[in-house]
């Protein structure tokens, strides 16, 4: 290793790897349980029962990991970093958390729209979040749609550049949010 | 080479080999992210049957009517209440079913078919689809029919039925040996066929009997699962119908008669809950279940009124057989969840269509001097 800057980033904290994690297990699920429910006859009701709570989670721990981001900043990036990458990284972050936001409140509002109950567990019943409206629900369907492709997009983006920093560049930025301290 | 290093910002000293054996390990991790989302969106399986193709598959047999319903489309909204008797409590901690409890209920009485101007006609399947009320955002929906069994028990076999009963442009009636080749091939959908052919057809909605035909689970408050189908029989002595109305008078007959009844009186039904035993097929609502099972009373249905569809009411409902309550359960009928899916599916495609008013529009110009 021939900058300090490859060995001695500063980690993130143990609860915000802990979310961070836990919420990449739950946005990937989603996705995949997204995906296959609006295709499937036989499985439909069991996935889309699975997808209206686990959004509603994504929502709560969404709102719980920025707002434990304000309090503890990440790490920051390698001073090496060329400026685009830093760039690239701000703005895929952005987005990472404006869907993983956007995405269950939408889902709910649509919902709403529809006036579908949006049933949770048991009796546990969430209230509309917008009046009904067939036409707000058409076009609220069809974004819920395109901004699930978008995270998932910018989901491979991230991980694509995750690995390129583990395993390539290994400059830190991987074992910074590694849940386990990896061998030096 | 050197190009490569640069981009990807290897530490210097690391072999072309080493950089392009881990980019590729890399591409490999993104190419099987990728190809899961896909395998789960079902890109890799083209062939299946998808809520998609059900409703295509409507849209073909049927014709487009944009914002209609694409089946069950020819409609007419009601209005009532459900009283719960309390018996149904023994079996399910749904809140209906409280004893003394008045649910308030919207519904809507259609013609089976995918033809939203179709003449109404006596031996059209009729069906009741009604949403309640809870405490609490829960709601009960449900959609019903007045035939004693439903005619397949695979979403796969409706959706070939859709296919074998689609009538020849020729002649304007189904193929037969298509329908032979298909009741051949399903000899539980033949055997329905003809109990559904011997049923009863009564003089109109008010006197119907409408039936879950999907089996159900209910659910008591101490966790027991007791496996259920349920009908609505009406209050009033069900009249067979007869061919003393002259056709083409009223192209709405069925649906005028039911709004004019209501102008009269409220109407009556009782939600009969018929329990099931082990055995008896909860899978398949080809099959009836033996006539000897218990039964329990569990309230009263009564409907007040009845409006024409329109912006706001019945009309942007969609009455998804599994939004149920707490207390309410799917059985493990394979149709139930392939109707919830087409159903949604249906709703979504009518959603955002600007459409046509509903045949049933208007006030019946016959036996309304009220």
């Amino acid at each position: 290793m021939t900058s300090p800057s490859r060995t001695s980033l500063a980690r993130f904290t143990l609860p915000a790897r802990l979310l961070h994690w836990g919420m990449a297990a739950l946005i990937l699920a989603m996705l995949l349980i997204g995906a296959a429910m609006v295709t499937s006859l036989g499985n439909y009701h069991v996935l889309v029962s699975l997808h209206r709570p686990v959004g509603l989670l994504i929502l709560v721990l969404a709102l719980l990991r920025l707002a434990y981001r304000q309090r503890h900043a990440p790490p920051p990036l390698p001073a090496d970093l060329p400026l685009w990458q830093r760039r690239a990284a701000h703005a895929s972050h952005v987005a990472l958390y404006g869907l993983m936001l956007a995405l269950p409140l939408i889902g709910w509002a649509m919902l709403s729209a529809a006036r579908y109950p949006v049933a949770l567990v048991g009796p546990l019943v969430l209230p509309p979040i917008l009046p009904g409206s067939p036409t707000l629900y058409a076009d609220l369907r069809a974004i819920h749609t395109v901004l699930a492709y978008m995270l998932f997009g910018v989901i491979l983006a991230h991980l694509g550049a995750a690995l390129l920093h583990g395993l390539i560049r290994r400059d830190g930025v991987f074992a910074s949010m590694a849940l386990w301290k990896p061998r030096a | 080479m050197s190009l490569l290093t640069d981009l990807t910002g290897a530490p210097p000293g690391t072999t072309t080999r080493a950089l392009i054996l881990r980019l590729s390990a890399i591409g490999a991790v993104l190419a099987g992210t990728a190809g899961a989302f896909a395998y789960a969106g079902g890109w890799l399986s083209p062939g299946a049957l998808t809520p998609s193709r059900v409703i295509n598959r409507f849209e073909d047999v049927n014709g487009r009517h944009p914002g209609f319903r694409r089946n069950h489309a020819k409609g007419m909204c009601v209005a009532g209440t459900f009283a719960a008797s309390g018996a149904g409590a023994r079996v399910s901690r749904a809140g209906v079913f409280v004893q003394g409890r008045v649910t308030p209920v919207e519904g809507r009485v259609a013609l089976a078919g995918g033809q939203p101007y179709a003449a109404d006609a006596e031996t059209t399947v009729r069906s009741l689809a009604l949403r309640f009320r809870l405490p609490d955002g829960e709601e009960w929906r449900t959609g019903m029919n007045d035939i004693p069994v439903f005619p397949v028990r695979t979403p796969e076999a409706f959706a070939e039925q859709l296919l074998a009963a689609k009538p020849d442009p020729a002649t304007g009636r189904p193929e037969p040996e298509r329908l032979r080749a298909f009741y051949a091939a399903h000899p539980e959908s033949a055997a329905a066929a003809a109990l559904i052919r011997a049923r009863t057809v009564t003089a109109g909605f008010a006197d119907g009997t409408y039936r879950s035909l999907n089996a159900f689970r209910f659910v008591a408050a101490d966790g027991r699962a007791t496996p259920v189908r349920f009908a609505y029989l009406p209050e009033r002595d069900a009249a067979p119908a007869t061919d003393a109305r002259s056709p083409g008078a009223d192209r709405n007959f069925l649906f005028d008669d039911l709004a004019a009844a209501l102008r009269r009186e409220p109407l009556r039904w009782r939600l009969v809950v018929t329990l099931g035993q082990p055995g008896d097929p909860t899978d398949d609502a080809t099959t009836p279940w033996p006539v000897d099972r218990e039964t329990i009373d569990a309230g009263t249905l009564t409907l007040t009124g009845a409006t024409p569809e329109a912006p706001g009411n019945c009309r942007d409902i969609n009455f998804d057989p599994l939004v149920l309550p707490d207390g309410i359960a799917p059985s493990d009928d394979p149709l139930l969840s392939a109707r919830s899916a087409a159903y949604s599916q249906s709703f979504t495609r009518r959603a955002g269509e600007a459409t046509l008013p509903s045949a049933v529009t208007r006030t019946p110009n016959h036996g309304a001097a009220l």
